[in-house]
């Protein structure tokens, strides 16, 4: 059990896009402050900061996460992935294309935490893929675009 | 001449995605233009009226790693209050000084070295308060309030502005009607709530007393001046600029604009750049929303259903401070008053009230579900009352198609349409018919419902609607305010490389990508030659008032700038490869990128045009000017001030749907499920088919959210109860229908250069009043406020069950 005050910097080693980081960070120091003032991976959104909107989903050892509701420090020894590694995946293309092509994009600030759900939800059915996206606030789209991008990668993904 | 393939009208996917997708979006918060920035946190006030005793900053001020605490008197010295658009006497700052008004009212400025130190700081503030009675209602009272109730010293019944209108004579009618039907709606006060807040950074440069501040604030650039005048300064001194991304709008960032001068005003203050990030409570309780609306409504009718006079009485709940550009939300829809119907004698009565409220503003339909709420419901209850079908009751009134251009009794000129058509299509769409035979099936507890609403949806505001708040009189002795223009610039480099520039701030919508195919058509280019620039930036964009993005209007504004600008670079173009041809320019044309004589494709490239105009402008026939960065500003003629008897054309071109919803109602647990949702658009010409799908998906799932979940709820004593977005419920996927049919009839507009019509509102406006129709349609009983929460259907079927109770 870690104890630290919640001014007092403690150490975090950690493994972020694949990339090893050592630093002194305060334990009140939230996952995604972290990731984008520290890391400057500002891909990563903030919404809510209550763990409602889904704007901050990354992968914290490839689960998606909302990362509003950690702080840095418990992540010691773990591996996050943000949308900037995620955009590195061979998945990713078909993702892009397939939200791109039924406009499942307005302003993209949602966008970033979409992604990593689908991303890695790949085997879902039509019925889940519902239950998945509840967990992300959309008020650009009206979810039509981006239900119907993620129906055609699982339809692809069925057709091989 | 070779048929061009063209851009505009096809789906093309959007050129944003490509960024946003990955996470290369540029926010307000991933932003830091500036070296050395610092940040601010906000202490709010927990009452809704309050004066202001005592504050202590001392303790804050030790704190290490702040820099600077600032109370509302240290700030509101540095400004005047902002200007409002009544002639009540409101003093408006960004923060309290001597008293508070609404929960969440700024009340002092940490600026501290990041927004954790800031925040533990504003714990360290000691205020003082003496509470005092909080004023909740928007009926101004009939007797004198108490003055401690009052908002403002000298505003009688904290009513900001009032203003009677009658066109026709509409009291007589009622007199003398068949039947008259009088009912009271209550429209919620909700809100826009974008996935991204707020966000500011502000930059006081000392010796040159310049302020720039950039922030998501897309406009109308009216406020510009109006900022510029709270600071105190000179307008070239306040440099406002916007970052590419914004992440949803939706109309609630116009009023981050308070916020910009307080953050400028604290960076002159503490002397480095300041950066405030709004969290998500600050959102809910200190940012805007839309108006709450009381509406009286009088409708005087024939016995066949033909309505011959209607009477609206609506009071506009606008906040704890009429803030510019309310009392807009009264006068936005002036002009369309009777929606869809030819009613020629009409009586409005308006009344903006202040109460200890969030002030309010620009909300996506912004006057319009206020206004279609109660018109359409009642529509349906004179139906119900005279025994007609409500879609006959609509098809008696609305406005014939051989009656275009029609001129509405306030003065809107509706150019184009064709009702009868598009109702008709989705009568058909819907198959309406075939569920009206349904309607009257239960099954257990569930009942059905069919519901319909016709919407005439403006877009392109009239600059001038928001001076009808003035009296004749009044407005005699100001400048005449209208139009509804926008500018755009584009630009060829020395090496034909081409550039627009917008003036649009887009929020989400793909002002980008239909900016491309404009200009890739007008030059005859493939659209990826063509960068567009959408940051604003007011020292180095061109703009005027109206820029900005609201009021859809970027497809009746907009693009028309873009394709002025674009006509204008193919025109040099062309008046100079004539001069270098010898030839006369009227035989020649642009394709694929070269000049063309006719059908004979001529030496002369566009890239080369531009290349000899940058490297060789000695050699410039006379007239030319070296360089191409041609800019327009594009407006519509027919958008003018109001006249002297108080009629206006409140927008520029009004487009028209219809949405019919079928919906179940559990009675046992009060929920309503939508089984299928209908609408058809009349947008003119679409730009880019795909986005307008965009924007109808997203109108439909915003209008559903305000029909059935959304409200700010405040209790007796001013108290928001609904500070996050677990109170505050933002439809999820899970509330939206399976069934959605779209489409489109469409009547282009010869106002617009390419016939479109705005449509991103309009199912904002028409959902809530469908829903409604539907829900009365399955209960039986008149639906008269909303959100249509389980709460409120069970209040509703109880309160009927009880009346019918004592009528029996
Ligand atoms: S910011 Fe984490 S869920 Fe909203
Ligand atoms: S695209 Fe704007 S919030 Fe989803």
């Amino acid at each position: 059990m870690l104890k630290v005050k919640h001014d007092e910097l403690a150490t975090l080693n950690m493994a972020v896009n694949g990339h090893y980081y050592r630093r002194a960070v305060e334990s009140r120091l939230l996952l995604v402050d972290f990731l984008r003032d520290e890391l400057g991976l500002t891909g990563t959104h903030v919404g809510c900061e209550q763990g409602i909107c889904g704007a901050c989903t990354v992968l914290i050892e490839g689960v998606p996460a909302r990362s509003c509701l950690h702080f840095a420090l418990s992540m010691k020894g773990k591996e996050i992935t943000t949308i900037e590694g995620l955009s590195e995946w061979p998945q990713f293309p078909a993702i892009a294309e397939a939200l791109s092509r039924r406009h499942g994009v307005q302003c993209g600030f949602c966008t970033p935490g979409i992604v990593a759900s689908m991303i890695t939800e790949e085997g879902v059915s039509e019925e889940e893929i519902d239950v998945l996206l509840a967990g992300h606030l959309c008020r650009c789209t009206g979810y039509v675009g981006i239900r119907q991008a993620w129906q055609d990668i699982l339809a692809k993904k069925e057709g091989k | 001449m070779t048929s061009e393939k063209t851009w505009i009208g096809r789906p093309v996917t959007r050129i944003e995605d490509g960024r946003l997708i990955r996470g290369e979006g540029r926010f307000m918060a991933d932003i830091n233009p500036v070296p050395g920035i610092r940040h601010a946190a906000i202490l709010r006030s927990p009452y809704a009226h309050a004066a202001i005793r005592s504050i202590n900053i001392q303790e804050a001020l030790l704190r290490n790693g702040v820099l600077g605490v600032f109370t509302g008197e240290m700030i509101n010295r540095e400004l005047n209050p902002f200007p409002v658009g009544v002639s009540a006497p409101v003093n408006y700052y960004p923060i309290a000084h001597s008293k508070v008004r609404y929960v969440g009212e700024p009340v002092a400025v940490v600026v501290a070295e990041n927004r954790y130190v800031a925040e533990d700081a504003l714990r360290d503030i000691v205020v003082h308060y003496d509470t005092l009675p909080s004023s909740m209602d928007i009926e101004p009272a009939k007797g004198q309030l108490d003055p401690s109730a009052l908002l403002h010293e000298d505003i009688l019944n904290n009513v900001a502005s009032s203003r009677r209108f009658e066109y026709g004579r509409c009291e007589k009618e009622l007199k003398q009607a068949e039947v008259v039907l009088t009912n009271r709606f209550r429209y919620p006060r909700n809100t826009a709530v974008p996935i991204e807040t707020y966000g500011v950074i502000a930059n006081y440069e000392s010796h040159s007393d310049y302020y720039t501040i950039w922030s998501n604030f897309h406009g109308p650039f009216t406020l510009h001046s109006v900022m510029a005048h709270a600071l105190k300064i000179d307008t070239h001194k306040l440099r406002l600029c916007s970052p590419s991304d914004i992440g949803g709008s939706f109309g609630v960032k116009s009023a981050v604009y308070p916020y910009a001068v307080l953050m400028g005003v604290v960076s002159k203050l503490v002397r480095c750049p300041v950066k405030w990030v709004e969290d998500r409570l600050e959102h809910m309780q200190g940012s805007s929303s839309a108006t709450q609306r009381i509406t009286d409504v009088t409708m005087g009718l024939s016995c066949g259903g033909k309505i011959t006079a209607l009477k609206l009485v609506q009071y506009d709940d606008v906040g704890a401070y009429i803030r510019a550009p309310e009392p807009a939300t009264l006068y936005r829809t002036h002009g369309n008053l009777t929606g869809a119907y030819d009613i020629r004698n009409v009586l409005v009565e308006n009344y903006a009230v202040m109460t200890n409220r969030v002030p309010t503003g620009l909300i996506r339909g912004f006057g319009g579900p206020q206004l279609y709420f109660p018109l359409e419901r009642m529509i349906d209850i004179a139906a119900r009352h005279l025994g007609i079908d409500p879609v006959d009751m609509r098809r008696r009134n609305f406005i014939r198609i051989d009656a275009f251009p029609y001129t509405t009794a306030s003065g809107a000129v509706y150019d184009s349409g064709n009702y009868q058509a598009v109702l008709e299509q989705a009568l058909e769409k819907s198959e309406y018919n075939h569920f009206r035979h349904q309607r009257s099936e239960t099954s257990g507890s569930l009942r059905y419902g069919l519901g319909v609403a016709a919407v005439v949806e403006p877009s392109g505001s009239n600059m001038g609607y928001v001076s009808l708040a003035f009296t004749p009189t009044e407005r005699m002795a100001q400048w005449p305010k209208s139009g509804a223009a926008a500018a755009a610039t584009v630009a060829i480099d020395p090496l034909g490389g081409i550039s627009v520039r917008l003036d649009s701030v887009p929020e989400g919508q793909g002002h980008e990508t239909v900016a491309r195919q404009i200009v890739a058509d007008a030059l005859t280019v493939p659209m990826d030659a063509v960068r567009v620039i959408v940051e604003m930036d007011t020292a180095t964009s061109a703009w005027t008032v109206s820029s900005g993005s609201y009021s859809s209007r970027f497809a009746s504004a907009g693009s028309g700038a873009i394709l002025g600008a674009a006509q204008k670079v193919r025109d040099k173009l062309l008046v100079l490869a004539a001069a270098k041809l010898g030839i006369d320019v009227s035989t020649l044309h642009l394709h694929q990128g070269w000049v063309w004589q006719d059908k004979q494709k001529t030496v002369w490239s566009l890239r080369r045009l531009a290349g000899s105009i940058h490297w060789n402008p000695a050699d410039m026939p006379k007239g030319i000017e070296a360089g191409i960065h041609e800019t327009c500003y594009f407006t519509l003629p027919q958008v003018s001030a109001p006249s002297v008897d108080d009629r206006i054309n409140s927008s520029a071109v009004y487009g028209f749907l219809i949405d019919i919803v079928k919906l179940a109602v559990d009675i046992e647990t009060g929920q309503i499920r939508i089984l299928d949702y209908t609408t058809v658009h009349d947008a003119g010409t679409l730009l880019n088919p795909l986005l307008a799908q965009g924007q109808i998906y997203g109108g439909i799932a915003f209008g559903i959210g305000s029909a059935l979940y959304e409200e700010l709820v405040y209790d007796n004593n001013g108290q928001l109860l609904t500070g996050s977005l677990m109170d505050y419920f933002v439809p999820t996927i899970s509330e939206m229908p399976k069934h959605l049919k779209l489409s489109h009839h469409s009547t282009p507009t010869e106002l617009t250069p390419l016939g479109a019509k705005g449509l991103g509102e309009g199912n904002v406006m028409a959902a809530p009043a469908a829903i409604a129709n539907a829900l009365s349609d399955a209960l039986g009983i008149e639906v008269l406020h909303l959100p249509l929460t389980p709460q409120t259907v069970f209040e509703l079927m109880h309160s009927h069950q009880r009346k019918e109770a004592t009528r029996t």
